[in-house]
């Protein structure tokens, strides 16, 4: 990956706008340019490539590729609030923190601290972008059928989808309340004991999990029913004259015709669940205690929220993230490669 | 990896998809027995009341006397005083501000840059390409925790925590990748004939980009516009630990601040989030067919 960056810079280290113009083809503007080189050439057949690509690669070099470098650095150091650089009135204090290896990465990996959220990291992935692809797929069938009024349908189930997520949280707190909320009012009401939704660890869990489903379910159905639409009509009818049954065909029509799409979403969902901030941040913070803390908020909670702020340990799990994502989308892939994807 | 000389053909912005559905599955519905065709309707009817009905509260919560908050009445004492509080008493429309300045900066210059880098990698082949490409579809799951730490480093620098253009800045991370990559796919569906005959008629690479293909483009930037809106409007991680002060907040820090661990203002925080959500889901009712077809054209030809 730092390779594709490094190249992507030097993209746009071979573009100088005002120098490229000269050296379009047939302006040989020195005598020396006669025979040139392969990288003036490669410059005079491409410069325009590499002129309309240069923000971009100069974008993400700058504000992708310089944090990522730094991010790494910081992981193997001391870098705290105390001893990084930082400006009080017109005074500059120099950083004092120390390069010190790879122990915060043994710290964390040594500390059940990470193993614990981890797990949990993993079941509320697993727990929601599954739930969430089955609703949304159970959904897209049904709509996938001639009903009366299914626009006004289609339209109402993707609601949550155009409404910010962290409003959407707020209202879910509502809702959730323990004291007064609208849902223990409807459980005392028919005389269950309220429940204390985001302040026991089991149910918070089961809360936070409900509102992401909530909250991702319209993704879902929106590009799962496109897929379906992709289906034509014919095969179906070809299945039903040769006996197969709605499970059948729901088998060997359905899930082959939508797999290219569904592959890619439930991939798009993992990665999107497993840094999804705003919901576990919103609702519980973490809490109760740290038992809905995933590894996303941690991180943010090390630097940011705890004090004193220990910005090397939250970079050294930012890139622990990164790479359990890059290992699971890399095995997802040759999963999809061995079952004949061209993706 | 992304098949790099493949010309999409259908159409991305899918307009003509939905129309074609129904003759799809015309003759299976006539089979369909009254049961059926209940229990359908009853398990889509449940489905839209879940959908609906938390944002659905917010609202009605919104207009209730802030001491009735929690009552299970629909409005019984109608009231605006929570939305004038808001307006009035509260930063709201400096969070408001700061919001929209973020959002319009990120939007315009991550749309742009996003399309010329779209249009280099749909029309030409050259060195560099590849490793682009893959580097704009890595960055796309960037989490956020590792960058986190070293921008808020980088911005503390600069001077630009608490500024608008901080946040322009970090926001770019997660609009550009995504953005370049739905603009490919856009103007993949553009034929090349078209610039062919722009190149023939004497128009530099540029001249063409801009004079013939970003006026074809039009729904390709309106989605990636929009979804860059949405994306800004709606981050809270940078945008809680960049932008602190009251004065300072975007939107989603702002409605942290209604209710936390030290007061709980259910009213103005209903009445905040009806003014957030309602302009949001609005301009997403308009944009949401071509903004779905749009993200799976560019997600699923990758």
């Amino acid at each position: 990956m730092a390779e594709t960056i490094q190249s992507a810079a030097k993209a746009a280290d071979g573009e100088h706008p005002t120098g490229a113009a000269a050296r379009g083809p047939g302006r040989v503007t020195t005598g020396e340019n006669k025979t040139p080189g392969p990288f003036r050439r490669a410059l005079a057949t491409y410069w325009y490539a590499w002129a309309m690509i240069a923000p971009v690669a100069i974008v993400i070099a700058v504000i992708v590729g310089y944090p990522l470098t730094r991010g790494v650095y910081l992981s193997l150091t001391n870098a705290n609030e105390a001893n990084v650089e930082r400006t009080i009135g017109i005074n500059t204090i120099e950083a004092t923190y120390e390069f010190i290896g790879l122990d915060n990465y043994t710290a964390i990996l040594t500390d059940s601290v990470f193993w614990d959220r981890l797990g949990w990291t993993v079941l509320w992935t697993v727990g929601c972008v599954s739930v969430t692809f089955l609703l949304g797929l159970t959904l897209a069938n049904m709509l996938n059928r001639k009903v009366r009024g299914r626009a006004l349908y289609r339209i109402a189930l993707i609601l949550p989808w155009g409404i910010p997520a962290f409003v959407s949280v707020f209202a879910w707190r509502l809702l959730f309340n323990e004291r007064n909320g609208l849902f223990n009012s409807v459980l005392s009401g028919g005389g269950i004991e309220g429940i204390v939704w985001l302040g026991d660890p089991f149910w918070a869990k089961v809360s936070v999990i409900a509102v992401n489903v909530w909250l991702g379910v319209p993704f879902m159905l929106v590009a799962t029913l496109g897929a379906l639409q992709s289906i034509p009509g014919e095969l179906y009818e070809a299945a039903e004259m040769d006996g197969a049954n709605a499970w059948q065909r729901f088998r060997n029509i359905t899930l082959p015709g939508i797999r290219s799409v569904s592959s890619t979403v439930i991939l798009l969902s993992t990665i999107w669940t497993f840094n999804m901030f705003p919901v576990i941040y919103l609702l519980t913070r973490g809490g109760p205690g740290d038992s809905s803390e995933i590894l996303v908020t941690y991180a943010f909670r090390v630097a940011f929220l705890n004090s004193p702020r220990d910005f090397a340990t939250s970079a050294a799990w930012g890139v622990i993230i990164l790479v359990l994502l890059s290992l699971f989308a890399v095995a997802y892939r040759r999963v999809l490669r061995k079952q004949g994807e061209v993706w | 990896m992304p098949a790099l000389t493949e010309n999409p053909t259908e159409n991305p912005t899918g307009k003509t998809k939905p129309a074609k559905a129904p003759e799809v599955t015309e003759g299976r519905r006539n089979r369909r027995g009254p049961l059926a065709s209940f229990g359908l309707h009853l398990g889509l009817l449940t489905a839209v009341i879940v959908a609906v009905f938390p944002p659905l509260w917010l609202l009605v919560t919104s207009f209730k006397p802030k001491s009735d908050a929690f009552s299970l009445d629909l409005v019984k004492n109608f009231t605006f005083a929570n939305y004038d509080h808001v307006l009035r008493d509260s930063h709201f429309l400096d969070w408001f501000g700061n919001s929209v300045i973020v959002v319009m900066g990120t939007t315009v210059l991550g749309v742009f840059i996003a399309s010329t880098t779209g249009y280099a990698l749909s029309r030409f082949r050259f060195p560099g390409m590849r490793p682009l490409m893959w580097t704009l579809l890595i960055t796309q799951m960037f989490p956020m925790a590792v960058l986190i730490v070293p921008l808020y480093n980088l911005m503390a620098k600069f001077g630009l925590l608490n500024q608008p253009v901080g946040l322009i800045i970090t926001y770019l991370t997660i609009a550009v990748p995504f953005c370049a990559w739905m603009m490919k796919g856009f103007f993949d569906t553009i034929p090349v004939s078209i610039d062919e005959s722009g190149r023939v008629d004497g128009l530099s690479p540029f001249g063409t980009f801009w004079r013939l293909i970003m006026p074809l483009a039009k729904p390709g930037l309106a989605v990636t516009g929009f979804y860059t809106f949405v994306t800004a409007w709606a981050e809270v991680a940078y945008a809680t630990a960049f932008m602190t002060g009251e004065e300072n907040l975007t939107l989603a820090g702002g409605l942290q601040t209604f209710v936390n661990q030290y007061s709980a203002d259910w009213g103005s925080m209903t009445a905040a989030a009806v003014i957030i959500a309602v302009p949001a889901a609005l301009v997403f009712g308009f944009a949401q067919r071509y903004l779905v077809s749009g993200m799976t054209a560019g997600a699923v030809k990758s």
